[in-house]
């Protein structure tokens, strides 16, 4: 029987109450007392040299009380990126500043210079008009072919060259995989494009900035996926506030992806601005400002290579990349395309040799960072179509060889070529499902059956692995990354037995408040009602990193187990003082504390009231009250892995792509929500049908982004998208954190691409057109071009 | 708000609207569902000075039948013309090429005159207006005229409309009894501008094609039918010979351009897909 409460059951999301009936309390629903708006100057051309800014005209407007342009910013500091990468050669990568309002040089389409602070939004929009800007314009850089081979245009001309690092992985290792290479019976090599995607978030950035002055205090309430990274970021880094001295407010925040990761200007200058006309500075960016600004995803060039024997046993791969990281360095935007991408690379396979190499290319184009999946999207991708093409070289079955080549049971944990350590796993079992759900024994018959129809019908598929629960700190430290990455958890007990837990994980449409109260529940043995999950203030929260990669319920969830085991330990020690026994003697089960053996018993309510009303109470020796703090640094990150199906029919007269099946099989380790998780797989397929179909971010060669609205820029709707097959019941639990998950959140954007892309290659194939490759996102105007060609 | 400051005049009849549009020239620009006109206000691409709102003129949503043919009120909203069993009655051309205008919401919004006087080249309607043969009724200063969809439609978003007039009315002539048509469309969603469009209009008798009206949309010709084509089938015996021969000169004729969505080879492939399709499916449903 499905579980009605607690761990594994579906409760029901608490936080759709307020989400389904408008009642969010979103940054752009907050209205404070005397706030004003800013709007911002954004550049039209991709690179230019700014020689004046006239703000005369636009000053004078009607409501318009400031206008800041780059130099009100020369003094304080810039943006940074979060790791420092280092090239084969040793060198350091280069790390061009990142102003709040670009200063002398606007670098992409989309850039910020200037700000308009007024009255009302329209005033402000309208000042913006009327700034009279001169632009020397500058060569731009666009293609990162172009950006590699031609040093003479720059995209910052503080910069030699284009290229931020050149980065080998692992190097050491690179001899033996040429020399494997060199003497393998058969070498596939592909060449392609992951395709760049905007985020899209559903609710756009928006920050208010507030400065009191009497207490010389900021506030900042703003779209972030992290509180205290962007408190940190914008006190330590760029602004020179005291760290205690401003707080941030993540309220409810409509998706994130990965975009609100980072720490953008625009936060700076609500902040700045606040503090210069003693008011509060509201933003909220408009679709085209997100278009246009936002951090994107992907945009990788790549050339991967498999040596294999004739069998399909894989021996070697290599890969070259070329990862966009755009016009400026983005706070994770080193990270994505090395550390996450480089070291997945040998996917779920016994592959014994792997070499990545990777070129951070800058470009006149909006920054690039991590999006749902970030570098593991990539890597899969690379790695799920080079194997798809070369089983068909060898004439064999591309699941057959996926399965002769999957990392078995017995081999864990297993230490990868790529110098990770997977703890467990069970690639096989998940195959098999697939298999099982898919109907793959039916396939034949539907295609017949599609043949009839005059439609080319498909089967593809991609067996998946993904680093999450984000991240080991010394590791990731010994890496590159300026910043830790454990998590944090307050467990506070009200004296009258009810809950508030404090995250350093922020929910911006997850689930969290639903899943973190099932988990404190279930250890604690009170109603989930009685539970509270507060999140995403950092006056409010203990220090924590946030959510990104997979890692909420993986870092910060065992954070807080560890602090609901501490409250447990110190009930212990408060009921051995009640009921007059040892505190070995002790038990704790159901919400109850007993003496083990006796039916002497305290309920947790009652020890919460006593830690509170200490009349009886051990004082000399335990302090009072109940509530506790843990910080947890995971020992190694979790390792979700699965085997995802697509199945097409391609119309040959057209190319239009219909999909008309897919099935997940997922390892998530244990599973706290059921009905979150299939949320989550099913929001991640839905973006990576996006990614393989429909969405194409398209810069043409003067770095106009000219797929800046929703009329040019496709997003995947409700009748793109199939009924969704999805089963986790192939769990093998992590190994090294108490809850044994593995985190959800990615997975259905990094599988489902190739899974795709194999499918509608494998519809041609069958339809007597051998095509090698399509690039993303397949459109119909593209699948008809390969099949012609 | 994000267009450019406009002052806002909301019209309570047609003679109403006609004079506040003489009276603010060139500075106004009416207003029916906007749902072209305010995104590219939102886009700062139009900056109107004043916005004459004619959504709430009595009688001007209104659908009749007149003499042999469907008269349409140009406040008519999207959905309502789509859904009218006159016009599903008589003109199932356009009432089949409606289920390829955008989506519910906008078309509960988006209104029948507001689609033909923006004249999107890739819009449906003004393809089937055409082959339909359809009046579009005009109100100006000096009274109402009576313009062929033939000679309205110009240019890539450009009419025949002066900017003293409006639509009042479209008049679409009854489809005759027994007649085949078919409209095929691609886009890259359900619901969005068409890459390329395919409308056919026609009879069989004894065998044979007649009465042929044949139109493209992203064909790239200047005219919305095409002659070359409606040629080829014309009197000829209605066979597959006949429509692939027919396709081929749609082909031949057109020149389509390269945009982000498709190139113009696929473009052309499109051509002769959806004109075969849309053939093949006329003449399955006109009567012998
Ligand atoms: C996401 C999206 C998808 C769409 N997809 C399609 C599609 O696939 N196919 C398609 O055909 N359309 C599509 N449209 C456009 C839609 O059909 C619009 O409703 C239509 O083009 C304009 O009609 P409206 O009533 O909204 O006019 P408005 O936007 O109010 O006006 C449009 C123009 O016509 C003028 N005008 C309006 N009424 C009159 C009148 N009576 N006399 C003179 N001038 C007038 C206005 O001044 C303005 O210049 C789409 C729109 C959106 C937002």
């Amino acid at each position: 029987m499905p579980k009605d409460h607690g761990i594994g059951a579906s409760s029901k999301r608490r936080e759709d109450v307020r989400f389904l009936t408008g009642k969010g309390n979103y940054t752009a629903d907050i209205t404070l007392y005397g706030q004003t708006y800013a709007a911002f100057a954004r550049s039209n051309v991709a690179h230019a040299k700014i020689k004046s800014i006239d703000t005369s005209a636009a000053e004078a407007m009607p409501g318009v009380l400031a206008v800041f342009t780059g130099a009100d910013f020369a003094d304080v500091g810039g943006n940074p990126a979060g790791w420092l990468i280092q090239s084969r050669n040793g060198e350091t990568m280069k790390e061009p500043k990142r102003p709040v309002l670009a200063h002398g040089e606007v670098c992409h389409v989309g850039d910020a210079y200037a700000a308009v602070i007024a009255e009302t939004v329209a005033q402000a929009r309208n000042a913006v008009e009327a700034l009279v800007v001169d632009f020397e314009e500058l060569p731009a850089v666009v293609d990162m072919a172009d950006a590699v081979a031609d040093n003479s245009k720059r995209a910052r001309t503080e910069l030699t060259d284009n290229i931020c690092f050149d980065w080998g992985w692992i190097e050491d290792n690179r001899a033996a995989v040429d020399a494997a290479f060199a003497s393998a019976p058969h070498v596939t090599t592909l060449e392609l494009v992951n395709n760049r995607l905007v985020p899209n978030a559903m609710e756009p950035r928006a920050s208010i900035g507030v400065y009191d002055a009497s207490t010389e205090d900021y506030k900042l309430y703003t779209t972030s996926q992290n509180p205290h990274l962007t408190r940190l970021l914008v006190a330590a880094f760029v602004m020179g506030i005291p760290e205690h001295k401003l707080n941030v407010i993540a309220p409810d925040v409509g998706g994130g992806f990965g975009s609100k990761i980072y720490h953008y200007g625009e936060e700076a200058l609500v902040l700045a601005a606040a503090k210069r006309i003693g008011r509060p500075v509201k933003w909220v960016a408009d679709r085209t400002e997100s278009f246009l600004s936002d951090a994107h995803g992907r945009d990788h060039v790549t050339k991967i290579q498999l040596a294999c024997e004739k069998d399909g046993t894989f021996l070697a791969v290599r890969t070259e990349t070329l990862a966009n990281v755009g016009a400026y360095l983005s706070n994770f935007s080193t990270a994505t395309p090395t550390f996450l991408h480089g070291t997945l690379m040998a996917g779920p396979y016994k592959t014994p040799l792997v070499y990545v190499n990777v070129k951070a290319v800058f470009t006149n184009t909006a920054p690039v960072d991590a999006y749902r999946g970030a570098g593991r999207p990539e890597a899969t991708y690379s790695l799920e179509r080079v194997i798809d093409m070369a089983a068909r070289e060898l004439n064999l079955d591309p699941w057959e060889v996926r399965r002769k080549n999957l990392i078995t049971t017995d081999m864990f944990p297993y230490t990868t070529p790529v110098a990770l350590q997977y703890d467990t796993g069970n690639y096989q079992a998940t195959l098999d499902k697939l298999i099982e759900l898919s109907d793959k024994a039916g396939f034949e018959a539907r295609a017949a059956e599609s043949a009839k129809r005059g439609k080319m019908r498909g089967l593809g598929l991609s067996t998946w692995i993904e680093a999450c629960g984000i991240a080991p700190s010394a590791l990731v430290g010994a890496l590159g990354a300026r910043v830790g990455l454990f998590d944090a958890a307050t467990v506070r007990v009200n004296p009258t037995g009810n809950i508030s837990v404090m995250v350093g994980a922020h929910s911006h449409g997850q689930g969290h408040e639903t899943v973190f109260a099932q988990v404190v529940s279930s250890m604690l043995g009170i109603p989930e009602a009685n539970i509270d999950i507060v999140h995403g203030d950092t006056a409010k929260i203990p220090f924590g990193m946030g959510s990104y990669g997979s890692r909420s319920l993986a870092v910060c969830g065992t954070a807080m187990t560890k602090a609901v085991d501490k409250i447990i330990a110190k009930g212990k020690k408060i009921a051995a003082h009640m009921l007059e026994a040892s505190e070995g003697d002790i038990e704790f089960a159901d919400g109850k504390f007993s003496v083990a053996g006796t039916d002497k018993a305290k309920t947790f309510g009652e020890i919460a009231f006593s830690a509170y009303v200490p009349h009886n109470y051990p004082l000399e020796t335990l302090e009072p009250g109940l509530e506790e703090t843990a910080f947890y640094d995971p020992a190694n990150f979790t390792y979700p892995a699965g085997a995802y199906s697509c199945e097409v029919e391609v119309d040959p007269d057209t190319g239009k792509v219909e999909i008309m099946a897919f099935t997940c099989a997922d390892d998530f380790g244990n599973v706290m929500n059921p009905m979150i998780v299939n949320g989550q797989v099913h929001g991640g397929v839905a973006q990576g049908i996006g990614q393989a179909l429909l969405e194409n971010t398209s810069y043409d060669g003067n770095g106009q982004l000219v797929t800046a609205s929703y009329m040019d820029y496709a997003m995947p709707r409700a009748d793109d998208l199939p009924n969704y097959t999805v089963d986790h019941s192939c769990n093998t639990p992590c190994t090294h954190n108490p809850l044994g998950v593995k985190g959800c959140g990615e997975a259905g954007a990094i599988g489902s691409p190739p899974a795709v892309v194999n499918a509608v290659i494998d519809a041609l194939a069958r339809a007597g057109k051998p095509v090698k490759h399509i690039d993303m996102p397949l459109s119909p105007a593209r699948v008809w071009a390969a099949m012609n060609a | 708000m994000k267009p450019s400051p406009f002052e806002y005049v909301r019209a309570t009849s047609v003679a109403d609207a006609v004079k506040a549009l003489a009276a603010h020239g060139d500075r106004a620009k009416l207003l029916a569902g906007g749902q072209s006109l305010i995104p590219m206000m939102n886009f700062r691409m139009v900056a109107p000075e004043v916005l004459i709102d004619i959504g709430n003129i009595p009688g001007l949503d209104e659908i009749t039948i007149g003499d042999g043919s469907v008269q349409i009120g140009a406040g008519a909203r999207h959905n309502v013309v789509m859904a009218s069993d006159v016009v599903r009655q008589h003109c199932p051309l356009l009432a089949d090429a409606y289920s390829h205008v955008a989506h519910f919401t906008i078309r509960n919004r988006g209104t029948i005159g507001g689609n033909i006087c923006h004249h999107d080249p890739a819009s449906e309607v003004p393809l089937v207006l055409t082959l339909l043969g359809a009046s579009l009724v005009l109100a100006g200063p000096k009274g109402n005229r009576t313009v062929p969809a033939d000679t309205f439609f110009l240019g890539m978003m450009e009419t025949a409309i002066a900017e003293d007039e409006m639509l009042v009315r479209i008049d679409v002539p009854f489809q005759p009894a027994g007649e085949g048509w078919s409209f095929h469309e691609m886009s890259v969603r359900k619901g969005d501008y068409a890459i390329v469009c395919a409308a056919v209009r026609l009879t069989v008798k004894d065998g044979a094609f007649h009465d042929v009206r044949v139109g493209f949309n992203g064909a790239g010709t200047e005219t919305k039918r095409m002659a070359g084509v409606e040629q080829a089938l014309e009197g000829k015996p209605a066979t597959d010979a006949t429509i692939a021969a027919a396709v081929k000169v749609a082909v031949d004729l057109s020149d389509p351009s390269d945009d982000v969505q498709a190139d113009a080879a696929y473009k052309r492939d499109l051509l002769s897909a959806l004109g075969r399709r849309a053939l093949e499916q006329a003449r399955a449903r006109a009567s012998n």
